[in-house]
């Protein structure tokens, strides 16, 4: 138990004088602003807005910078700011086939409607570094090759293998969605509080949990069937008006795998779904989000229960949120003087009752 | 205002652009657009920052869920002459929600339809621009991959 203490006013002030001395550093390099953050660090920026759970890639940028660049840090930050702010409302759900895609690609098929685009990606590079980029000062790099736009819509391809029934639909019930943010997380928890989970929870937790499905803990047989990076528009009713205004524009990373499934008690033998969606640019978050979305439908699609961890819903759902875990996890190195005095106490004690009961034995 | 042909956007339509504007070039194109400054007006409510729940759907097609909150700053107007201007907007900027209210309220009276061409169309056409070029580029990445045939299967 963490219990108050009282003092250390003047050490707190100077730690937290250093610390800002330290988030500047030296003097002699220039800072760096919010904008060359937003810029240059969008992919920080981006994992700092999805699991932070709030699309301001300003806000975002600023979090980096107070955080020194500690995205567990930056997340808090933002959280924190979040619960400061008051919610008008929530949009229509985004429509992803509507996506500007600047990112579309699909592991499942080679030619498919709307073409297969690489979009800025990291793939195909040698991962060697570019000692260029150390030098500074540089000509801005040459303007990337442009063509004329492929065609604006791009069907999902999971809508294709929906034709003919061989993947398991994905149908509007109309359901209403439950909100871990208004109300606490109850299990077994819905598929849409799953994801809601999932699209917040830390990058690298979720990362390791698809991976050990990979690797045989409750495994899927995933495919990518479609990955695609882009922006689209937001919609929200207007209460005073009673009608929708597209408001915003955000970038989404969407993953859907297609998933290998030989039928089982309940359901007839065709492929199933994982779903990854997540605010920004984030494509190793989706596509994991969506390996462990479909390891935990193994209920409903009457899987059997392998004991996997990816599976166990309770353990993935309760661990996976970085400021709930850094929360719990730090707050043991605040002072728990009071507890390890009753502590070191009780080992006292039963050292003593040990000696006695070894002399008397004697 | 000059008299001009037959509004080119509905209201939903100009909202959406007056929102989705960049707060500086909101700015910049209605000072060329309304060089008077802007109307005369009362608040009703705001401009207030907070935030709006964004929806998904499982498999993008299936039930809704929450996928996370963007930030949003709403405002509501009337103008001397009565009109009423709502906006909500995209980010944190109590000015862009301003502005976005009182040319919602202004563009409700056909006194000042001039401004869909000399404000909502260049809006209009920067969002396509930048949109366009974006796909431009999205476009000269389009890849064809081939398979090969495997050595044990010749």
């Amino acid at each position: 138990m963490y219990v108050a203490v009282k003092g250390g006013e003047r050490a707190i002030d100077a730690a937290h004088a250093w610390l800002a001395e330290e988030r500047r550093g030296d003097l002699s390099v220039a800072e760096m602003s919010i904008a060359q953050i937003r810029n240059q660090l969008r992919l920080a920026v981006n994992r700092v807005m999805a699991e932070g759970s709030l699309f301001d890639p300003d806000l975002a940028a600023l979090a980096i910078k107070q955080s020194r660049g500690d995205l567990i840090e930056a997340v808090f930050l933002i959280r924190a700011y979040r619960t400061t702010l008051p919610r008008f409302g929530a949009t229509q759900p985004i429509d992803t086939a509507q996506m500007a895609c600047i990112r579309r690609i699909s592991a499942t098929f080679k030619d498919l409607p709307g073409g297969q685009i690489l979009g800025p990606t990291f793939d195909y590079t040698h991962r060697l570094l570019d000692f260029k980029l150390a030098a500074e000062g540089q000509l801005p790099p040459q303007a990337a090759p442009t063509a004329p736009p492929v065609r604006a819509s791009m069907p999902h391809v999971t809508g294709l293998l929906d034709q003919d029934d061989l993947i398991q639909p994905e149908v509007d019930a109309g359901l209403a969605p439950p909100d871990l943010t208004r109300s606490p997380m109850e299990l077994p928890a819905a598929r849409a509080l799953r994801l809601q989970a999932l699209a917040r929870g830390d990058e690298g937790f979720v990362l390791s949990m698809a991976y050990s499905t990979q690797r045989g803990y409750g495994r899927t047989h995933a495919f990518v069937g479609e990955l695609r990076i882009g922006m689209v528009r937001v919609s929200m009713e207007i209460p005073e008006l009673g009608f929708a205004v597209e408001i915003g524009e955000i970038e989404v990373t969407e993953c859907e795998t297609v998933n290998q499934f030989k039928g089982s008690k309940t359901e007839p033998p065709q492929f199933t779904r994982g779903y990854g969606l997540t605010l920004g640019q984030n494509e190793r978050k989706s596509i994991a989000m969506s390996l462990v979305d479909r390891a935990l439908r193994w209920r409903e699609l009457g899987e059997d229960w392998s004991g996997a961890p990816a599976q166990d819903e309770e353990f993935v759902l309760m661990h996976a949120d970085n400021v709930q875990a850094t929360g719990f996890l730090e707050h043991i190195k605040l002072p728990h003087y009071v507890d390890f005095q009753s502590e070191l106490e009780m080992v006292r004690k039963l050292r003593a009752e040990a000696r006695a009961y070894k002399e008397a034995a004697e | 205002m000059q008299a001009s042909p037959a509004p080119l956007f509905d209201r939903p339509a100009w909202m959406g652009l007056l929102s989705r504007a960049a707060p500086q070039m909101l700015a910049e194109r209605l000072a060329l657009a309304l060089p008077e400054g802007l109307a005369d007006h009362s608040l009703l409510r705001g401009p207030e920052v907070g935030s709006v729940m964004v929806q998904g759907r499982m498999g993008g097609t299936g039930d809704a869920f929450h996928l996370g909150e963007m930030t949003v700053t709403r405002c509501s107007v009337r103008l001397a002459t009565g009109e009423v201007g709502h906006a909500v907007v995209q980010g944190r900027s109590a000015e862009q929600a301003r502005r976005a209210a009182v040319v919602d309220a202004l563009l409700q009276n056909p006194l000042h339809a001039g401004l869909h061409s000399s404000l909502l169309a260049p809006l209009a056409e920067a969002e396509a621009t930048a949109a366009r070029g974006r796909a431009e580029k999205a476009a000269a990445t389009q890849v064809e991959f081939f398979t090969l045939m495997r050595g044990e299967d010749a």
